[in-house]
């Protein structure tokens, strides 16, 4: 039978019960957001028995305003071919120490999605088979997509800060 | 002379001979002049294109805008065999020693031309990621601005190049001005 | 400045071991040679170092991010009509493409209607710069196998292309074009006389150009049974786009999920079978045929009213004129400039059916006129992993025309 947003909640609920709940925050596609633990069982059963053949799209967020357990989460985006069908998985993962199943096993494209994540995040993705930095500098300590991360580098001292919108603070130009 | 062609056009500008001493069979001038004349006229190009700009760059590259006009006839990848590094597109942190590399292993004379806003000042990325210009990590002769230019304003770079590099002495690497830019920036010149 | 070293501690324990473990029987041993970042026949800036036997490729290890420009950390900051620039640079050689997409996901969060002749304008914007980035694609495939002329020839094509989006726009590549709701001047006579002049001059020189590459026996040499890729593992790899119609898959949004009127146009999705290198190069260019096909269709039914934007004074400018002398429209352009528009909290995720393939939003809003957060589904950095595994077991100058096949564009694989 084809799937509908209602047909695949009741399947998703009566698999999982109490792990998933639907995520009211979605204006379209059917969204669920799910116990970090169980994300990996539900992905794995999207893809053997309801023939979501493709994962889409893997990244993470930041709620720095959420519980304490709750200041992350990795949002998996998969897609059914034949019957035409989008659907948005949410895990929340705990502030301190994030980490979550890798899907890199079900999936071969949420390899360098699950690394990206991590490189931004410092989202832990355990038995990924090669879980460095991407796209930022191998050396770099810090996770730059956090809220708490600047966007600017701070190390400048050409910048005048009454251009940019900000309080003037001591630097090394002349008209300061 | 050649009949049917006319000329007499006074649109086309012959390249004016630099000042010297002309007899019958001989010009004499100062060598500078002739050097400078010759490479300004032909400078082979090492396109250093990373993004956007290098598109802009392959549109000045083909017919309608043809650079190979101005004697950018053939772009070289090799460092050893160009004569400037045209830098196109964003500098990230990460490739900057990358390009320190390409320029150090050009050989005298180069020269560097920073095409675009990103290459020139890290443009509209102000981030923590990006280089913000490549003057941070090699010295800059010729800075072009936009967001991408227009081949027009590429070739306008070129050309103000061809001006400065027609007016340099013959062996401006011996000169104690670029030994000390060159210091400043913490390249070696061996 | 840090030292630069080309292989991390990883990739070159994994290589010396593999040189360790294998030696051949003449008693030469496997090298490593590294490809990038800066090299002259990749395509952008990406490195990838390789394990060679000889010539063969053995094994091959990527390394991105040389320039990533966090453009999902500058999205946080930006209100929505500055993100646009941002999704210009991605894939820098059909832009136009990427603001639409834009431009839906925004509209799909505001829920607001688009009339018909906008969405068949967006439709013929889109498709030009479809077939922009495909000529480009097309003439470096030749270009990597020693054709300059083509890329000579069609080139020329391309500039009519941006003469065309500058008309429309004000620029030639980046275009940061339209608007919510729509675009933000209608198109000039000009624009329209351009673009029926370009549908007349273009098509017999991509026939000429196709005469030059398709059944030129060297080309098929090179190309033939080089790089394939089967369906079922680029799928797994999250292929989309044209490399994954020419490994056999007829997946294409534009049919699957048709968004902006697609579904009002005929159009057939070319499907090759063997996803190599010659299968890519034929479907982009009878893509590049259908793409054109659409325009034309979509220039017969344009309707006549409809304006070139939607009327939601909330989210669009109005006219200058009436901003000078009218108080509603003064009201309305302070709201929209200070950011007081209502944007409903939730999230989104739309996508458009790019020149590589899916290009995804997924869009956050938390209410305020910077998104919470936005996530950008980039083909070229999903397919690149599959690069590999392509070019196992190939000559190393096969896996230049590999990769220039793929199409990868640097900025769309680091955002």
């Amino acid at each position: 039978m084809a799937i509908t947003k209602e047909v695949i909640s009741e399947k998703i609920n009566s698999k999982f019960g109490d792990a998933v709940k639907v995520d009211a925050d979605s204006l379209d596609y059917t969204a669920v957001v799910i116990d970090s633990t169980k994300a990996h069982d539900l992905v794995k059963y999207l893809r053997d028995e309801e023939g979501f053949n493709f994962m889409t799209d893997v990244c993470g967020a930041h709620f720095p305003d959420n519980d304490k357990n709750a200041q992350f989460a990795v949002i998996y985006h998969m897609h059914n071919w034949v019957d035409r069908f989008r659907i948005r998985i949410k895990s929340f993962l705990d502030g301190e120490n994030p980490v979550i199943n890798t899907v890199s096993d079900l999936y071969l494209s949420a390899n360098w999605q699950e690394r990206e994540t991590y490189d931004f995040y410092g989202i832990e993705f355990k038995n990924h088979p090669d879980l460095r930095r991407i796209l930022n500098m191998d050396e770099m300590e810090s996770f730059p997509m956090r809220k708490e991360f600047p966007l600017e580098d701070q190390g400048r001292t050409d910048k005048d800060d009454r251009y940019f919108g900000r309080l003037p603070q001591t630097n090394n130009l002349p008209n300061n | 002379m050649i009949e049917g062609i006319n000329n007499n056009n006074s649109d086309v500008k012959m390249v004016a001979a630099p000042p010297g001493l002309e007899g019958q069979g001989f010009f004499a001038t100062n060598l500078d002049a002739v050097i400078g004349l010759a490479r300004s006229k032909s400078l082979w190009p090492l396109p250093f294109a990373t993004s956007c700009c290098g598109i802009e760059f392959m549109a000045t590259m083909a017919s309608t805008y043809d650079i190979a006009r101005f004697g950018s006839e053939r772009p070289s990848f090799s460092p050893r065999q160009a004569d400037m590094l045209m830098v196109m597109g964003t500098i990230a942190k990460k490739l900057g020693p990358v390009l320190r590399m390409v320029y150090e292993q050009m050989a005298e004379p180069r020269w560097v031309i920073a095409v675009g806003a990103c290459a020139s000042s890290g443009g509209i990325f102000d981030t923590y990621s990006v280089l913000q210009g490549i003057d941070k990590i090699i010295p800059v002769d010729v800075y072009v601005p936009g967001c991408p230019p227009r081949p027009e304003q590429i070739i306008d770079g070129v050309m103000k190049l061809q001006e400065l590099v027609k007016n340099e002495p013959l062996r401006r690497r011996n000169t104690p001005e670029y030994k000390a830019l060159l210091a400043s920036y913490g390249i070696t010149v061996n | 400045m840090s030292q630069y070293t080309p292989l991390t501690k990883k990739i070159e324990d994994r290589y010396n071991e593999e040189i360790r473990l294998r030696e051949n029987e003449d008693g030469s041993e496997l090298s490593i040679l590294n490809l990038g970042p800066s090299h002259p026949a990749t395509h952008g800036i990406f490195q990838n170092v390789l394990l060679m036997d000889g010539e063969r490729i053995v094994d091959a290890e990527q390394t991105l991010g040389y320039i990533h420009r966090a453009f999902e950390k500058i999205a946080e900051n930006r209100p929505f009509y500055q993100i646009t620039p941002l999704t210009d640079r991605m894939n820098y050689c059909s832009s136009p493409i990427n603001n639409m997409g834009w431009w839906l996901t925004v509209e799909k969060l505001l829920g607001i209607e688009i009339p018909k002749r906008v969405q068949y304008m967006r439709v013929i914007i889109m498709e030009l710069s479809r077939i922009s980035d495909h000529i480009i694609c097309n003439s470096i495939v030749g270009v990597d196998s020693g054709a300059f002329t083509g890329f000579l020839h069609v080139f020329q094509y391309r500039e009519k292309i941006y003469e065309i989006f500058e008309e429309i726009c004000g620029a030639r590549l980046t275009t940061n074009m339209g608007r919510i709701g729509g675009f933000e001047r209608d198109w000039s006579p000009a624009a329209w006389a351009k673009l029926d002049k370009f549908m007349v001059d273009f098509p017999p020189a991509w026939e000429e150009f196709d005469r030059m590459l398709t059944r030129n026996r060297i080309f098929m040499d090179r190309c033939l049974h080089v790089g394939g890729i089967s369906a079922n593992r680029a799928i797994e790899y999250g292929f989309t786009g044209p490399n994954l119609r020419a490994a056999g898959v007829d997946y294409d949004i534009r049919v699957a999920e048709p968004y902006c009127s697609y579904g009002d146009f005929e159009f057939d999705i070319p499907v090759g079978t063997a996803g190599d290198t010659y299968d890519r190069f034929m479907v982009r260019q009878q893509e590049v045929r259908e793409s054109l096909k659409i325009i034309r269709q979509a220039l017969e039914k344009m309707p006549k009213e409809g304006g070139f934007h939607a009327d939601v004074p909330d989210y669009y400018l109005p006219p200058k004129q009436e901003v000078y002398n009218n108080m509603e429209a003064l009201i309305y352009h302070f709201k929209i400039v200070m950011g007081e528009i209502p944007v409903p909290k939730g999230e989104v995720y739309s996508c458009v059916e790019g020149g590589n393939g899916e290009v995804g939003f997924y869009l956050i809003s938390d209410g305020s006129r910077v998104p919470f957060r936005l996530h950008f589904r980039r083909p070229c950095f999903i397919y690149y992993q599959g690069f590999t595994e392509m070019i196992k077991g190939a000559y190393l100058s096969d896996a230049i025309l590999i990769l220039s096949s793929l199409n990868v564009i640097a900025g769309e694989l680091d955002a």
